[in-house]
């Protein structure tokens, strides 16, 4: 309409600057137009859905949301069976399950990344094919993963069979059927895909320390372990912290694992809070239940989380 | 003292000790290499076997008469559910699914970095840090909210359908996917961008600004000709985490003709009905890991960076 106006009416300056004004005050604002949209998505579908979700906690949603607050009784619910031990409550289970795999998952990735990458920086030929191998299982999915390791899991295809053929006859690895080590098997898999990757990270670390502090040290006389000890890994502090916040993480969200390698485990043996979250939610219509177990994951993340992002953000800003 | 003794007794104390280490080195790194190859190995075997030969024979010896069988079953034949057509559906759909959701969440996190670096405002950081705590929530929590929506629209669609004569594909399961993927991707693809963006040299957009060039000319002109690699980055990054995903594909697309390669994999799997055929399970997990490897075969230097940098910040 505008260019319309301008072909007929003469402008007078009052008109062009007007014009020039709205246009660069759109100029201006289209910065914040363009990250709009994201920003109003963050906002409403990770924000606002997670209050939707808290709200859903306190209401007596089963099948269907039902939006009439009737209180904190699914907390309640969930309080009570963390105490049930005998016989242990599905949340029990979800709980102990993410305890037993949170602190092996985390440490061992953490341990065999650090000892890998310091054994790869040790000046190795043919690091170059070493470190894709160590690698590529960060590639697959955890379901192509769990396919992978229930098979070489399993008593009579996988590992036992092969070493009972090779004559190791009284070899017995059964696990993966074992309601009681079920989840140690979700360790070994889990630990199988990320340890590489956290390799890496410790590897990326590595090649950062400045040499000078190294020769410094051994020209002190400081033998290969007190080097490491002493120097290296406290100088690697940074990496730690970013390694335990991705483990963290995964293993919070680590859904799929459980799904594909054990189907649950026998009687739900190897559930984690968030395949707890799934069942009752879509399967046994306890949708308050579900809603309340996600909260609590979630503000176990935020814990971790919000003082990391905090020191980082504020760092930068700096 | 020690300055002159320390490399004398090196000399002098170490070369058996040396080559010891050496052997003990080498020797951890293949066993650890083995751990690694191991699952994919026999995975790869398998699916070259017969029944007959993973039956009676061991997980660990190469095929005698390798077959390609089970890879065609798993493509063509085997079922899913009650549909017996193969997997090849399942992988379009994945295909379907990630093209999209890949393209758009990369050029809004490009957008995104480019604002949030070369045209800050007041508040921009809080608002990168509301997107970037986006990227670390336990997707549960958002799970069910998620789902009512999807559901709305979806009845929405059908009465548009029936209206109108189309639905604007609400209420398809992959474009609800698709959307999702790009809702919860935005907050990665920001923060690749952002941090690639902020080393960029902001006097070049500056001297842009002053010749006249506006925002989208300086987007198009200057950063994106020199974004190559962190478009590669985020690009695979974001392929290879929305082509493995399994929660809100089982959850919002779990089951029917839609399911991604992923749920469609693990209803094979776990399949309770009739015989099992690990062959045919194990070509259709490698069908299912192919492309992701692919990428990582082929561009593995960004795959790792990738990862880094969604996990070390800058």
């Amino acid at each position: 309409m505008s260019t319309v106006a301008t072909s007929q009416i003469k402008l007078t300056p009052e008109h062009t600057r007007r014009r020039a004004s709205v246009r660069s005050r759109l100029q201006d604002a289209l910065p914040k137009i363009v990250l709009a949209p994201s920003f109003a998505i963050t906002i409403v579908f990770v924000y606002g859905f997670i209050l939707w979700t808290i709200y859903l906690s306190f209401t007596n949603s089963k099948t269907f949301p039902s939006y009439a607050i009737t209180g904190g009784r699914a907390y309640q619910r969930l309080w009570n069976w963390t105490f049930d031990v005998d016989p242990p409550s599905s949340w029990y289970t979800s709980i102990t399950n993410m305890g037993i795999f949170g602190f092996l998952y985390i440490a061992i990735c953490l341990a065999l990344g650090l000892f890998l990458a310091i054994l790869l920086d040790q000046k190795i030929r043919g690091e170059g094919v070493l470190r894709p191998i160590y690698l590529y299982p960060m590639a697959l999915s955890f379901i192509v993963t769990g396919v992978a390791w229930k098979w070489f899991l399993d008593p009579g295809l996988g590992l036992e069979q092969t070493l009972h053929q090779w004559g190791w006859t009284s070899f017995h690895f059964d696990w993966i059927k074992n309601k009681d080590f079920v989840i140690y098997t979700v360790v070994i898999a889990g630990v199988w895909q990320a340890s590489g990757f956290i390799m890496a990270m410790f590897l990326a670390g590595l090649r950062g320390i400045d040499g000078e502090i190294m020769k410094a040290a051994q020209i002190d006389g400081a033998t290969t372990f007190q080097l490491y000890r002493r120097i290296v890994i406290p100088l690697l502090r940074p990496i730690f912290l970013s390694a335990f916040i991705v483990l963290a993480h995964l293993a919070i969200k680590s859904y799929d694992l459980v799904v594909a390698l054990t189907s649950g485990g026998p009687g739900g043996s190897a559930w984690l809070p968030s395949n707890f979250m799934y069942e009752y939610t879509f399967k046994r219509n306890e949708m308050a239940v579900g809603s309340a177990s996600a909260v609590i994951m979630l503000m176990t993340i935020v814990a971790i989380i919000v003082p990391y992002l905090y020191s980082e953000l504020r760092e930068k800003s700096r | 003292m020690s300055t002159m003794a320390a490399p004398v007794r090196q000399v002098s104390g170490g070369v058996n000790v040396k080559i010891v280490n050496r052997v003990v080195i080498y020797g951890l790194l293949a066993l650890f290499a083995l751990f690694y190859l191991m699952p994919l190995f026999v995975m790869l075997v398998t699916s070259f076997k017969t029944m007959n030969e993973i039956q009676n024979g061991n997980m660990l010896s190469l095929p005698k008469a390798p077959t390609f069988d089970p890879w065609l079953k798993a493509w063509g034949e085997t079922c899913v559910g009650l549909t017996c057509a193969g997997i090849k559906g399942y992988f379009w759909n994945s295909i379907k699914m990630v093209v999209p959701a890949v393209l758009i969440s990369t050029m809004l996190g490009a957008l995104n970095g480019y604002v949030l670096t070369k045209w800050r405002f007041r508040g921009a950081t809080l608002v990168f840090g509301l997107m970037l705590f986006a990227c670390f929530i336990p997707f549960q929590s958002v799970l069910l909210p998620m789902a009512t929506i999807l559901g709305s629209l979806g009845r929405l669609g059908v009465s548009l359908q029936n209206s109108v004569g189309t639905s604007f594909g609400l209420g398809n399961p992959t474009v609800n996917l698709v959307f999702v993927h790009v809702v919860y991707g935005i907050g990665f693809t920001t923060l690749f961008f952002r941090n690639y963006y902020e080393a960029f040299p902001t006097e070049l957009v500056k001297a842009a600004q002053v010749d006249g060039a506006s925002f989208f000319q300086i987007f198009r002109r200057i950063m994106l000709p020199n974004s190559m690699p962190i478009f590669v980055v985020t690009v695979i990054y974001q392929f290879t985490n929305i082509w493995n995903d399994f929660l809100f594909a089982s959850a919002y697309a779990g089951t029917g003709d839609s399911m991604p390669m992923t749920v469609a994999l693990n209803n094979v799997v776990n399949t309770s009905t009739g015989v099992v055929e690990y062959n045919v399970n194990m070509a259709a997990a490698m069908i299912a890991a192919l492309p992701t490897l692919l990428v990582y075969v082929l561009a593995g230097r960004y795959f790792v960076r990738g990862l880094m940098a969604g996990a070390v910040k800058g």
